[in-house]
């Protein structure tokens, strides 16, 4: 498959060159750079997109890493740093005259503080495994994207991950307290502290999310929860989107913020069903999954509160869950959505955009008919509480041109997210995948500051180039093509 | 409340003084005059850009101009029982909400609930080359581009005029209940960093005079059966003490010497300075009256324990008010400082003497 990578920016150091001068740093294991060695690299989630790299680099040390990176400075070779390749946007995508830089073997948990709960861990540590391992403490990282199992924290970082769990708990952002960082130039840097706060700029911010375009992450420090006391789950149907989105509402308006809100809908509740047999009720339009958690009283309370609010709402069934099993069932299918869509269809391509909700059955209208115009099925799956959409457009890579017809109605998707004032990114990250539709959520002034940041930790332009923020160049030449005729798209959505 | 959008006078006035290199010294309501490096330059008045421009109680998301009185916005809040979760001090009636969004302020919540920063969604600012940026937006999920919402959060001005804010609002808590409890400070820390680990609706902790205090917020219930297990006597006084509390009102921050904040781990020790101490997000941050002006002494303790020191309210506005920071990070915050605003026309010095 081509790349959409960038050519912009050009670098000249030869792949020799590169070798010979890494070769000192590096153990024979360490340092890849036979084409079939390089395969495994070539792409991460995002599978459409894939590129060689010059060489893979998988340090074992941070003075290695440090070495790494005063070299590719010095040669002006770009480095891409990769986790555990689980990313959906093309963000740990290899640059065809750069270095891949794995930091798959950073994969040490350094310290669990039970009393401040905080755990320091390498950047090549799952998800998943931090909660794991602090879990006879009582204690759990919160952010659980829905790679947990496989997605490493170094990544979440790099990408802000979130989950279905941020509108109670927030995104990485909020449940990371430290990170060492390598500039571009290999110098060890510590942003944030162990306390809740450091002096200067909000630095733990910038780097949280900035796609490896700022600097390399070789240790974290997240804060650890202690785990509720009582967690339980509603499974309610209705025979209406629209009536699903306003029940979601309406359980917030009445001041109730559950730990998980997700909405699925028909397609997706019948693939999800068919995998996982769940017991979703397939003749239903949507569903909604409503996770509360907190102390044993609370939980009682929210529950009468929450089953009142969905049936008055319209709900026609409402179920809770009656034992720990038949919650983790109820999720299991949410869970398995992708995988589900995956069996359904050949190909899928999953996006997320983030959307007001109050706008989501307008959203989801102009979707249907996308749908039908593009003539490509589409599932939904919704982070309902925080209005993070996750749409699967169901294709078959090998019928030719299918692929191209995906991507451009996953854009346009995108697209109408930003006209009803939402994003093109809720968690996914921008990578590779949404670089054009970043000309459509931000003007050229707003793209040259973010060029501006990027240069004030990389002048040269080194880390990840060609991600995450489109020159200006690019933004020209896609918008030729967007605007046609200078007509807006979606001319009937309200604007902001 | 009264709603004006003054964006393009403050743009103008910034443009202005781009062209001349003139040193601008942003204003809301004046009420943090006494909070960091004085700071020299043309006056920006921002405190007429006021109003809130969208609310959605049902998708937590409230956005306002920054010139909006902090009181006003909190009314606002209130009618549909909402309120900001970091609890922000005010200091004066006068307090904006950008002035509170520049100087990352958060109250007694803040352990428990997150930062002025963690709320923050969105906003609008005015760069050092006086060009209207927007970043973020009002949904809760968004991760296209940096996030220069976040970074404008604490950085006093220094980067660009914030214009407006949006920022993720919670609902207020069912009831709220105080529990007290007669204990040496050193008990009070292993005391809340125990219950800190247990799932309980604990929204605040202090230790002053010997005495601890507990705040629970949420439903009847949930305080009603923490109540129950956690003991201790119930304050007759617990919402006025919260709020004295966040606004500075308590005896103990009356005082003619300098009020440092030391923001440490939470497990910190006791430390061994000189001086009187209040305790609050159970240790993590810990105020110090030091009659003796040891600034050098405190500094090195705190960073010795991996914390940092603020020296809060002082007399001398020459000094440094923040940690100094260490050559790498200085130099990164000099590009920003740059990438954001070259000429260094906004509040130069307010935050550190080098940019």
């Amino acid at each position: 498959m081509s790349s959409h990578c960038d050519h912009e920016q050009r670098f000249n150091t030869s792949r020799d060159t590169l070798i010979s001068a890494l070769k000192p740093v590096l153990s024979v294991d360490s340092l890849l750079y036979e084409t079939e060695d390089l395969h495994p690299y070539e792409c991460d989630g995002m599978s459409a997109y894939r590129l060689l790299p010059m060489a893979v680099a998988i340090p074992t040390t941070v003075e290695q890493v440090q070495e790494i990176m005063r070299i590719c400075h010095r040669l002006e070779v770009p480095v891409v740093a990769r986790g555990a390749g689980t990313g959906l946007s093309g963000g740990a995508l290899p640059h065809e005259q750069g270095l891949l830089l794995s930091l798959a073997r950073f994969n040490s948990i350094l310290d669990i503080d039970t009393e401040n709960r905080t755990a320091a861990v390498e950047p090549g540590v799952r998800n998943l495994a931090i909660s794991d391992a602090v879990a006879k403490h009582n204690l759990y990282y919160a952010p659980d994207p829905s790679s947990q199992i496989a997605c490493s924290i170094g990544g979440n970082v790099a990408e802000n991950s979130g989950g279905v769990h941020c509108l109670k708990y927030g995104l990485t952002v909020h449940n990371i307290l430290r990170l060492k960082i390598i500039t571009v130039e290999g110098k060890l840097i510590t942003i944030g502290s162990n306390a809740l706060d450091a002096p200067g700029y909000d630095l733990l911010a910038l780097m949280t999310g900035s796609e490896g375009m700022l600097g390399v992450i070789v240790e974290v420090t997240v804060k650890l929860l202690p785990k509720p006391e009582s967690t339980q789950v509603i499974l309610a149907a209705f025979d209406d989107v629209v009536k699903a989105g306003t029940a979601v509402g309406n359980v917030i308006a009445a001041g109730i913020i559950p730990a998980g809100l997700e909405m699925m809908d028909s397609l997706a509740i019948k693939a999800a069903e068919d995998f996982v047999h769940a017991g979703y009720p397939l003749d239903a339009e949507a569903i909604l999954l409503c996770e509360l958690d907190g102390s044993h009283a609370e939980v009682a309370e929210y529950i009468l509160q929450v089953q009142d609010i969905l049936l008055k709402d319209g709900a026609t069934e409402v179920r809770t869950a009656k034992d720990a099993q038949e919650r983790l069932l109820f999720w299991k299918g949410r869970k398995a959505a992708f995988p589900a869509v995956g069996r359904i269809s050949p190909d899928y391509y999953c996006m997320d955009g983030t959307i007001p909700r109050k706008r989501l059955p307008e959203v989801l209208q102009a979707m249907a008919k996308l749908s039908k115009e593009y003539d490509l099925r589409v599932a939904n799956v919704f982070h309902a509480g925080d209005g993070n959409l996750h749409p699967l457009i169901l294709y078959d890579a090998n019928k030719p041109g299918e692929l191209k017809r995906t991507e451009e109605f996953g854009g346009k998707i995108l697209e109408l997210c930003v006209a009803v004032g939402g994003t093109i990114t809720g968690e996914h990250g921008v990578g590779m995948e949404k670089i054009n539709q970043m000309c459509v959520q931000f003007n050229s002034q707003e793209l040259t500051q973010f060029h501006a940041v990027k240069a004030a930790f990389d002048k040269k332009g080194l880390l990840n180039p060609g991600k995450a923020v489109p020159t200006l160049h690019r933004c020209a030449e896609f918008g030729a093509m967007h605007i046609h005729h200078g007509e807006l798209p979606f001319p009937d959505i309200e604007r902001f | 409340m009264s709603v004006n959008d003054m964006s393009k006078e403050i743009q103008q006035q910034v443009k202005q003084a781009c062209s001349s290199k003139t040193p601008l010294n942003i204003c809301g309501g004046n009420s943090k005059r006494f909070y960091g490096r004085e700071s020299f330059g043309e006056k920006l008045d921002v405190s007429k850009h006021q109003g809130v421009t969208n609310y959605e109680p049902t998708e937590l998301v409230i956005t306002a101009r920054a010139g909006t009185p902090l009181k006003e916005l909190e009314q606002v809040l209130a009618t549909e029982n909402q309120m900001l979760a970091f609890e922000p001090p005010a200091f004066a009636n006068s307090a904006t909400l950008g002035g509170t969004i520049a100087c990352n302020f958060s109250g007694p919540r803040r352990a428990f609930a997150g930062a002025a920063r963690d709320f923050v969604l969105g906003s609008s600012i005015i760069n050092g080359k006086a060009e209207h940026l927007h970043f973020g937006g009002e949904v809760m999920k968004n991760v296209a581009g940096y996030d220069v919402s976040r970074l404008m959060c604490g950085a006093m001005g220094t980067l660009g005029v914030l214009l407006d804010v949006s920022l993720k609002v919670l609902p207020k808590p069912e009831v709220e209940t105080t529990l007290m409890y007669e204990m040496s400070s050193e008990n009070s820390l292993k005391k809340v960093l125990l219950l800190a680990g247990q799932s309980l609706p604990i929204s605040a902790t202090c230790f002053d005079d010997n005495t601890l205090r507990i705040r629970l917020s949420g439903t009847e219930a949930a305080v009603n059966s923490a109540r129950q297990s956690l003991g201790g006597d119930t304050s007759a006084a617990g919402s006025d003490f919260w709020k004295q509390l966040k606004e500075h009102e308590l005896d103990y921050f009356n005082t003619q010497h300098n009020l440092w904040r030391l923001s440490l781990a939470p497990n910190t020790p006791i430390l061994n300075l000189k001086g009187k101490n209040l305790y609050e997000w159970n240790g993590a941050q810990r105020w110090l009256i030091s009659e003796q002006d040891d600034e050098e002494n405190i500094r090195k303790e705190v960073l010795k324990q991996g914390g940092h020191a603020v020296c809060f309210r002082q007399h001398n506005k020459h000094k440094n008010v923040f940690q100094p920071l260490e050559t790498d990070l200085l130099e990164i915050h000099r590009q920003l400082k740059i990438a954001f605003d070259p000429d260094s026309i906004f509040n130069p010095g307010r935050m550190y003497a080098e940019f």
